[in-house]
């Protein structure tokens, strides 16, 4: 991998990073209710959107803050969003778990579980009859996988040849339970394939693995082969929901385990042997920096009007 | 002036906006095998069968009406939505709130309900209250051939999601229906008939036994004024409450049950913003809390007939 690319890609890494630890250190202080967080996915999140084109729609869910933040979004405006303030993406109306940005292609964010895999469809059928070339990609997890509309969404993507790239993000949790307990399978991507999907499972830790492939499958796409499924094998690192998830119900072993393979930090091993130290403790101030900035934006919002209640329900 | 079903209304409406609009798309399931013809004009391609999964289908609806298309989703029977209820009230209902008016979803979801088809209640059901107190979509349900084109046409223009009602005990009775292109705009109610003792609120079948009961209460020299709702939601209060501050007296027919039906909102409304005129009881005539029966006799005696409207109409006028 170039060097300017692996920058790139660390960079937006450790800005995922320190953007959900600022969350947390916020939750934790009371000053923000809750969110999900996605640490140890950073690497899944930023190696398949790297491989988008600007025209291309996302959607995503609940844990959502690596899809925004590798596609662009401000931490400031994502941050404010979080705390309800006016100044955030959706005017403090979404919060934290639903979070869409019409202007960076982050459409219809749903925190119904499979909520996005329904909508999907939808988009792909208008990239495709508008005529475009651009793909719909989906996010969701090894749980959305297991409610009914994974597999009617999959099923009209293959039937109709939708330019849609499914990406499951498998980090092996339900929210309290762990996938084991919910299926015989150990790779979603087994289930596409029963949908005459192209799927493949890739090592959702690595930000090159995840990204090489994703180009593979947005080629794919691109050249009008229909869907192509992407499960990216990873951990959720952190409880269900912060702050007050303390992960008693976790195999210790299996966090040791997939702490090991923090994709964070495992690639910032990489990088270092592309660019100099100091060239990496920059880049990490400059975002250490910009986070702050980011709180103090956030904290002096103002709150949305309450005349907002009930603008927004109609096109009026 | 021609004559024909709501049926062939609908189909013509249809026909109408997808010639005037490219982005206009329509699909369900059976609706391109029924629909041969539309096939024929405007392609495969905007007129599609769908896999028998109703949750994808209004799913699909959502996600394409909010990034350039204007699709017509026909769910057949409208208990059938309770297979979709995530996607149209979580997602077509709720995402523009949700996203501080990212997106808007303009869509219209078409299904049948209401006795005559002996179907039973997986096939009849009149659920139209459960889309009125949901948040972010409209509520459609005419009684009159050229209403069903006219208010189908302004649903398909219009940039909120709407649930187009169907009652089938309406499909096949003809109707007058303009030659030349008109709409019939959302949200306005329609009095066809002008009395001064006591308004009379209605949509779908019922507005026709509305209207048999006030002809026969003319005799007695009792003058019903009869409104057709048509649009539930958005609902024209200004022209109930008009009507109401004239008649100083309400009844509310409707086919679906009573508890909780939009008979009791309409009640509720009136009380609130009229009560100054009210000289009676604003009374309900509706179908009883109980699922819609198949057998014949049954399902004639759910929805309020001629005579409980009559008797409906006494009660409010205390005589
Ligand atoms: C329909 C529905 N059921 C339950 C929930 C509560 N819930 C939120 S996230 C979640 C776990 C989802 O697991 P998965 O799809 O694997 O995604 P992950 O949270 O692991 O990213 C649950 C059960 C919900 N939001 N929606």
């Amino acid at each position: 991998m170039e060097k300017e690319r692996a920058l790139d890609f660390y960079e937006k890494m450790f800005l995922i990073r320190k953007y959900e630890e600022t969350l947390l250190a916020l939750a934790q202080n009371n000053e923000i209710f809750t969110f999900c967080s996605s640490l140890g996915q950073e690497a899944s999140a930023v190696g398949v959107v790297s491989a988008l084109s600007e025209d291309d729609i996302i959607l995503t869910n609940h844990r959502s803050a690596g899809h925004l933040l590798a596609r662009g979004a401000e931490p400031r405006r994502c941050l404010a969003e979080v705390m309800g303030k006016a100044t955030g993406y959706c005017k403090g109306k979404s919060g934290p778990l639903h979070i869409s940005v019409k202007e960076l292609g982050i459409y219809l964010t749903s925190t119904i579980v499979g909520g996005e895999l329904s909508l999907v469809t939808g988009v792909g059928l208008s990239l495709k009859m508008l005529k475009t070339n651009a793909i719909a990609v989906c996010f969701f997890g090894d749980g959305a996988a297991c409610e009914g509309i994974f597999h009617e969404s999959l099923n009209l993507a293959s039937v109709w040849e939708l330019p849609i790239l499914y990406v499951c993000e498998n980090n092996q949790w339900q929210a309290f339970v762990h996938r084991k307990e919910t299926m015989r399978i150990d790779h979603i991507s087994e289930w596409a394939k029963r949908y005459k999907i192209p799927a493949i499972t890739v090592d959702g830790n690595d930000v090159e693995e995840v990204y090489k492939n994703t180009k593979k499958a947005v080629d794919s796409i691109r050249s009008q082969n229909g869907p192509y499924f992407i499960e990216t094998y990873t951990y959720r690192l952190r409880g269900h929901m912060e702050p007050m998830d303390q992960q008693e119900y976790v195999d210790k072993e299996e966090l040791e385990n997939w702490r090991k393979k923090d994709p964070v930090i495992c690639f910032k091993q990489k990088v270092l042997e592309l660019a100099s130290a100091k060239e990496i403790e920059e880049l990490e101030n400059n975002i250490e920096l910009e986070l702050q900035r980011a709180v103090h934006f956030a904290k002096e919002s103002p709150y949305p009007n309450l005349d907002e209640l009930t603008k927004d329900v109609f096109v009026v | 002036m021609e004559k024909f079903t709501p049926e062939r209304a609908i189909v013509e409406a249809i026909r109408e906006e997808m010639e005037r609009d490219d982005r206009v798309i329509f699909f369900g399931e059976g609706v391109a095998t029924k629909h041969y013809e539309l096939v024929k004009e405007f392609g495969k391609e905007r007129i599609r069968n769908v896999p028998l999964a109703e949750g994808i289908i209004v799913g699909t609806a959502v996600g394409a009406s909010a990034t350039g298309l204007r699709p017509i989703v026909d769910i057949l029977f409208a208990p059938f939505i309770t297979y979709a209820m995530e996607e149209f009230v979580n997602s077509a209902g709720k995402l523009r709130y949700i996203s501080g008016g990212q997106f808007s979803f303009p869509l219209v979801v078409m299904g049948m309900t209401g006795g005559g088809w002996c179907v039973g209640a997986h096939h009849n059901h009149n659920i139209e209250s459960w889309f009125i107190h949901a948040p972010g979509i409209y509520v459609v349900m005419p009684s009159a051939a050229r209403d069903f084109k006219g208010l189908l046409k302004s649903s398909i223009r219009d940039e909120n999601p709407v649930f187009f009602f169907i009652d089938i005990g309406l499909l096949h009775m003809p109707g007058e229906v303009p030659e030349q292109e008109y709409t019939t705009p959302l949200g306005k109610a329609k009095v066809i008939l002008e009395g001064e003792d006591i308004t009379l609120i209605s949509w779908g079948k019922t507005v026709y036994r509305a209207v048999e009961a006030a002809e026969e209460l003319a005799k007695e020299g009792i003058q019903i004024e009869v409104m057709d709702l048509m649009t539930l939601k958005p609902l024209d209060q200004e022209s109930i409450l008009n009507s109401v501050s004239k008649t100083n007296h309400l009844v509310v027919v409707h086919e679906a049950s009573r508890n909780c039906g939009f008979g009791a909102e309409i009640a509720a409304i009136v009380s609130e913003e009229a009560f100054e005129y009210l000289k009676g009881p604003v009374v309900r005539v509706t179908g009883p809390d109980a699922p819609p029966p198949s057998s014949y006799v049954l399902e004639q005696a759910f929805a309020p007939d001629k005579d409980k409207i009559i008797a409906g109409v006494k009660r409010a006028l205390g005589v």
